[in-house]
């Protein structure tokens, strides 16, 4: 770990913002309407005819599912947008011949896609709040694990940015795994609604544990004890920094 | 001078196991232009990428400005300035916020003069909210030395800067080059136009499939391997070359109008003085002569030649 050059840093980040920005309007209506719809389909039309779930109204329920699932996939396909372009346009070289660190590269990269992330997070939050009245257990527990859960999930976009050499290898993972997995993953539903071995199965999707902390958050109680979530979290994050870390000092896919 | 980049042992096998760079040795001195010249596929631009961190060499040391370039990568490639084959720009970014990024990412502090003189250098400042999608392939050209330049190296690499750049953009190239060369900085630039090696260098670097065939002063090069062309005006044309001017290393040129000797300019005896008593005596009268000297293309010609008959 090495951190020095925080100009840097500061000019990546303000890149990628800058980048963001330039497709401010969609990036920023998207979740908007996403959530809206989600609302209109689960919360109103199936949700009225659903019983509450553990003693919470079902369109409240699925309030933090729906930000995690969209936070999930923001967050990888901001990050690896983020690495993979550079790659793609050939304007790697200069990052990689400038007097900058993994570490100090990861920062910028990762914090201004979890930025982003959070910001998408915050407004999925503000909108459901239009919909259904939320009351959040632990507001300060609820940011940090946002936080948590958009750091780890930008690594993670960030190594498949990485390691994609084309753009549907970009896409495979966020499509076809992290979205069934969300949906598998109680994003809509308790854990405890589903039958053996479904019910036992489930609890091998990382996703469950997730889902679960971040809905504790809200309510006070998920499908796993919260200890577990925050394990899975954290297991996650070590994980992807493993990667990382390996990938700059191998050159993995970087460098010649 | 002291050398300001030194290159030791080094080479470069690619993943493929191809061998781009077979034991290189080379130190670059402060302010000079050095032309690193050699046919395609030569290995100029893996031995740039070593330097400036964007390939891992396999063996060998490399240090730049009195830093390693893998121990102390933050000293090495703040020292330099890059210009790489490829054009490769954000495109959606405007020309000041990417010269501006760039100085930032070297860690330099935000100078907007600085980089307001740089963009009048290179004739870009009346373009600098143009978004780069919006400049020809001169100007983008010009946008990445602008980059390169924008904190301050104290050596810039330029890699092939006029190939596909119409004969206009080289000129302004050359005369840009030659006034970056005046504040003080070293510029190492690869080409296989050796007009160019020829026109800007100091010093020229032969490389020829992953080995440095020779470095020389570019004028002690083209007194050393030069050769001098005479080429002979006849008054009239003749279908073959007559049998006693065996001994002469001549061919015919001009549909039998011209006959062209190649000499060692440096040698003892040229051979010219006899060849024209010789052409008197076979009654080949002349109209004409003159003598050229042999360009480096001449010269790496015959090098690679050599090399090949070796
Ligand atoms: N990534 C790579 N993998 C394998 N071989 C490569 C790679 N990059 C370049 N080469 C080979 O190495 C040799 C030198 O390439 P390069 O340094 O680009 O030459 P130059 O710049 O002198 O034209 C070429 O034969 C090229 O095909
Ligand atoms: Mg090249």
């Amino acid at each position: 770990m090495s951190i020095q050059n925080l100009r840097a840093i500061a000019a990546i980040y303000k890149f990628e913002l800058h980048r963001f920005r330039r497709t401010l309007l969609t990036g920023l209506l998207v979740p908007v309407i996403t959530t809206s719809l989600y609302f209109v389909v689960f919360g109103g039309a199936i949700g009225s005819r659903m019983n509450e779930i553990d003693g919470i109204p079902y369109a409240a329920f699925i309030v933090p599912g729906l930000i995690m699932m969209s936070m999930f996939t923001e967050s990888i396909f901001n990050a690896s947008f983020g690495i993979y372009m550079p790659k793609f346009t050939g304007t790697i070289y200069e990052l990689l011949s400038a007097p900058v660190s993994a570490a100090e590269t990861i920062i910028a990269y990762v914090g201004a896609a979890a930025t982003k992330s959070l910001i998408v997070g915050a407004i999925i939050f503000l909108t459901a709040h239009l919909f259904v009245d939320i009351q959040v257990m632990h507001p300060l527990a609820m940011v940090a694990f946002m936080v948590l859960i958009a750091v780890s999930f930008c690594l993670f976009g960030f190594i498949l940015g990485i390691w994609a050499q084309s753009f549907e290898q970009l896409q495979v993972i966020p499509l076809l795994l992290i979205m069934p997995m969300t949906f598998l993953g109680g994003a809509f539903y308790s854990v405890h609604m589903l039958a053996e071995p479904w019910r036992t199965i489930t609890l091998f999707n990382p996703i469950v544990y997730l889902i679960s902390g971040f809905r504790w958050t809200f309510f006070g109680k998920g499908d796993v004890g919260i200890e577990f979530s925050l394990i899975f979290v954290a297991g996650m994050l070590a994980l992807c920094l493993g990667i990382i870390g390996w990938m700059f000092r191998s050159g993995y896919r970087l460098k010649k | 001078m002291a050398s300001i980049i030194n290159i030791r042992g080094l080479t470069k096998r690619y993943a493929s196991g191809f061998e781009a760079l077979k034991g290189v040795d080379l130190s670059i001195e402060e302010g000079e232009i050095f032309a690193l010249l050699g046919p395609n596929g030569a290995g100029k631009t893996t031995m740039i990428s070593i330097i400036c961190g964007i390939a891992r060499p396999t063996g060998g040391e490399v240090q730049v400005a009195g830093h390693d370039i893998a121990r102390d990568y933050r000293g090495a490639r703040s020292a330099i300035g890059l210009v790489p084959q490829e054009l490769s720009t954000d495109q959606f970014e405007r020309v000041i916020d990417t010269v501006t990024f760039s100085r930032g990412l070297f860690g330099k502090p935000r100078n907007d003069a600085y980089v307001e003189k740089i963009l009048r250098d290179l004739s870009l400042w009346d373009k600098r909210h143009s978004k780069i999608l919006e400049l020809s392939g001169g100007m983008k050209r010009r946008v990445m030395i602008a980059k390169a330049l924008s904190h301050e190296p104290r050596v810039l690499f330029l890699d092939e800067p006029t190939a596909g750049v119409d004969v206009e953009l080289r000129r302004d190239m050359w005369k840009l080059i030659g006034e970056l060369r005046q504040t003080g900085v070293t510029i190492i630039l690869t080409t296989h136009y050796i007009e160019e090696a020829e026109e800007m260098a100091d010093r020229v670097g032969v490389i020829n499939r992953g080995e440095l065939m020779l470095v020389e002063e570019k004028t002690a090069l083209m007194k050393k391997l030069g050769k001098k062309t005479l080429t002979i005006v006849l008054i009239d044309p003749i279908a073959t070359l007559p049998p006693e001017l065996a001994d002469w290393d001549l061919s015919l040129h001009a549909e039998g109008q011209e006959i062209e000797y190649i000499f060692d300019a440096q040698a003892e005896r040229t051979g010219v003085s006899s060849l024209l008593r010789r052409l008197g005596d076979l009654g080949l009268g002349y109209k004409d002569l003159n003598t050229r000297q042999s360009s480096l293309e001449d010269i790496f010609v015959s090098l690679v030649h050599q090399e090949k008959a070796a």
